[in-house]
């Protein structure tokens, strides 16, 4: 005889709502310390809707079946050669970015999410963070793998691990989890599970995956695929612990828009570095950075803060600013790692003829004016065999931990933003009135910030010494994995497999 | 009203359910990509299990989106028959 | 509280406070509208140098890649640090012509080049 198959409702209040249990020796809130801390007030656990209804046996299943799809095209990938696929070498580059700066973060969210998972005291949020948890070490685990197949025959791959703890660009997201992971568990649940998961990770795994896949890498786009079909979940995950904060009590509201406001512009800045990987990095080009952002964050996220507006929260007032930096953001920041080639931990290069007419025709307001002459310097000082590096360390923004290279778009693009602030009689620089806000509000949290061009100086990068010294302590190859991508060991391969001179 | 948007990659389980949204959502409009494969809709888009299989010809789970799903935005409404996203303004 | 922290006493020992630098102080240099160098550069530099110390072997040494800046009348530019008009005095050194630790000087040259209307 078999049993009545159970409809998703009724499974989904057994095999999850009933896992919870009373606490009838021990007081509840000491088994939860850290829920009040934060000033959110949750007044009932049980009003929390999981929207997906996603019970753990059918997690495994759906789980095992992407694993399994998503192993079969690994193979097929590396028996096939399938790095000779790529529509061009330099593409390979986006890649090594992705290991270096984005997959490791994905360990810092798993890591999030378990202490999330454990820290909140609804069963139906512990657990739903619980599967999130699990999926990001996923995700760096399938990354990892398909990655370890481009590492056996391209330089810049392999001390990525080790790169992430070190490197100067690679602080700006290492800092970003960083700043997340010693928050309490809402304000992680605000920064990585709503205001990244669910308006910015987008930009990042859907048009640049689908960019990857126009470029011939069927790793990259495999597992950028199957890792955002767990983000659809993450997403909803995300949406739901907003409404739930806000519906719980008003004194939430603030507190939530702070958070919102926070961590929005924070997954922004980053975001800076996928700009410039589409706009720069994909030889095929499908979509400009500016289309994406438009659909993808003018569009969807607009549709979302009008949604949330009944519970009184509002779109960041920051907005008319981001919509005008689209012009502008991947080339300021394609030029800063150009010109700082020789301590990136991959190639740049002068983009081509039909790449720039292309960026002309994206960028009608911008490229032509500002940076199109950028590029035509620096060809003709690459012709003389001057190819430009930009010698010295830049300044950065504490809080971001970004070069100060972002510009008064509104006013003048050529003008650098200098914000700064006092505190406790020491001098603090910001990009941008966003971060110095973020750092007015918790100086004690960014003042021990590690920001690298200040540790090189104090001589903790590998001791005095200069530039060499630092290349070592990062354990970047130099002359493989860094400088101009024409002329690196790299194309050299890359010729001799295609047979071209 | 705000648009809904869902995201699949593109596969031919995908393409059944995007024949279905097509039958059950009339003026959702499809974007074809690269790999992947975009719709969009005024309002709300509905999953309907019943569609799905008849456009299979075989028996389909609701949850089983899961494996192809990129992205979407808005509400979630989920039962054992349909999936519905959608906005409310 | 200067941070949402679980203890009231919580705090964050500055990572960057004048004596980590050896005797040095920060300073920032940029020359403005000219985005060529991405943004202003960081330097250690001992408080006694001599402004034109600094001008010749720091700004001299960091700034010089750029194909106009051979032609930088130096007469005529104008300086400001953290942000408030200033004339520095060549001879003097870096502490007596006000600099602390972390200040930020730029420079704005009055030529009117090709490569300044696009900012580079």
């Amino acid at each position: 005889m078999s049993a009545k198959k159970l409809n998703l409702k009724d499974k989904y209040r057994l095999l999850t709502r009933d896992l919870d249990w009373d606490f009838s020796y021990e007081d509840r809130k000491d088994a939860f310390p850290f829920e009040e801390f934060e000033g959110i007030k949750i007044t009932d656990w049980d009003k929390w809707e999981d929207p997906f209804r996603l019970t753990m046996d059918a997690y495994w299943k759906y789980q095992a079946e992407k694993e399994k799809k998503l192993y079969a095209i690994y193979d097929a990938f590396s028996q096939n050669n399938g790095h000779l696929n790529v529509s061009d070498a330099r593409y390979v580059n986006a890649i090594k970015i992705f290991l270096t700066a984005v997959s490791p973060g994905e360990l810092a969210a798993h890591s999030g999410f378990a202490f999330t998972g454990r820290q909140m005291g609804g069963i139906g949020a512990r657990i739903a963070a619980q599967m999130q948890s699990i999926d990001e070490l996923r995700h760096i685990q399938t990354q990892i793998h398909a990655m370890s197949h481009y590492n056996k025959f391209f330089d810049g791959f392999d001390e990525f691990s080790h790169m992430h703890d070190r490197v100067w660009y690679i602080s700006v997201v290492k800092s970003f989890f960083d700043d997340a992971r010693s928050a309490g568990p809402f304000e992680f649940m605000v920064a990585i599970g709503f205001s990244f998961e669910y308006v910015l990770t987008n930009l990042l795994f859907v048009p640049f995956m689908s960019g990857a896949a126009y470029n011939g890498d069927m790793a990259t786009v495999t597992f950028g695929f199957s890792a955002q079909s767990d983000e659809a979940r993450h997403m909803t995950l995300g949406l739901e612990i907003i409404k739930f904060l806000l519906e719980q009590h008003e004194d939430n509201v603030p507190i939530v828009q702070k958070w919102i406001d926070k961590w929005l512009w924070r997954g922004y800045r980053i975001l800076t570095v996928v700009a410039m990987m589409m706009d720069y990095m994909l030889p095929q080009k499908v979509m400009s950075w500016k289309e994406a952002w438009e659909l993808y964050f003018e569009q969807a996220g607009g549709a979302l803060f009008k949604d949330l507006e009944r519970y009184g929260i509002k779109m960041p007032d920051y907005t008319d600013l981001i919509k005008a930096e689209k012009e502008h953001l991947s080339h300021q920041a394609w030029w800063t790692f150009y010109t700082n080639s020789q301590a990136t931990a991959f190639h740049t290069w002068i983009p081509s003829d039909e790449e720039l007419d292309w960026l002309s025709e994206k960028y009608p307001e911008s490229f032509d004016k500002y940076y199109r002459p950028r590029w035509e310097l620096a060809k003709e000082m690459a012709e003389k065999g001057e190819r430009y590096y930009n010698e010295g360390l830049p300044q950065l923004c504490q809080t971001c931990q970004i070069p100060m290279i972002y510009t008064d778009v509104q006013n003048d693009p050529r003008d650098i933003v200098y914000r700064s602030t006092k505190y406790q009689g020491e001098r603090f620089h910001f990009c941008s009135d966003q971060c110095q806000h973020i750092f007015e509000n918790e100086p004690e949290k960014y003042v021990h910030a590690w920001l690298p061009v200040h540790q090189i100086f104090q001589g903790n990068c590998g001791g005095p010494g200069g530039l060499e010294k630092v290349m070592d302590y990062y354990k970047l190859d130099v002359g493989k994995a860094n400088m101009d991508y024409v002329g690196s060991p790299d194309e050299e391969r890359w010729k001799n497999w295609k047979g071209v001179a | 009203m705000s648009k809904v948007l869902i995201a699949f990659q593109e596969n031919d389980e995908s393409r059944y359910i995007v024949q279905a949204i097509e039958q059950d959502n009339p003026d959702a409009t499809v974007y074809f990509e690269p790999a992947m494969i975009r719709i969009e809709n005024e309002g709300s888009l509905t999953i309907n299990k019943a569609t799905v299989e008849e456009m299979m010809g075989c028996d389909w789970e609701v949850q089983s989106i899961h494996v192809n799903l990129l992205t979407l935005t808005g509400h979630i409404d989920e039962d054992d028959d349909y999936f519905t996203v959608h906005w409310d303004n | 509280m200067a941070t949402q922290a679980l203890r009231a006493d919580y705090h964050g020992d500055g990572k960057d406070t004048e004596d980590k630098f050896h005797g040095a102080i920060l300073v920032y240099i940029n020359w403005d509208k000219h985005l060529f160098f991405y943004s202003a550069k960081a330097f250690p530099l001992d408080p006694n140098m001599p402004f034109a110390a600094v001008l010749e072997h720091v700004i001299g040494t960091h700034f010089c890649q750029h194909p106009e800046y051979k032609n930088i009348n130096w007469d005529t530019v104008e300086w400001t640090l953290n942000n408030e008009p200033f004339m520095p005095v060549m001879e003097k050194s870096l502490a007596e012509n006000g600099f602390d630790h972390k200040c930020l000087l730029r420079f704005k040259t009055a030529e009117t080049s090709s490569f300044e209307a696009a900012g580079i």
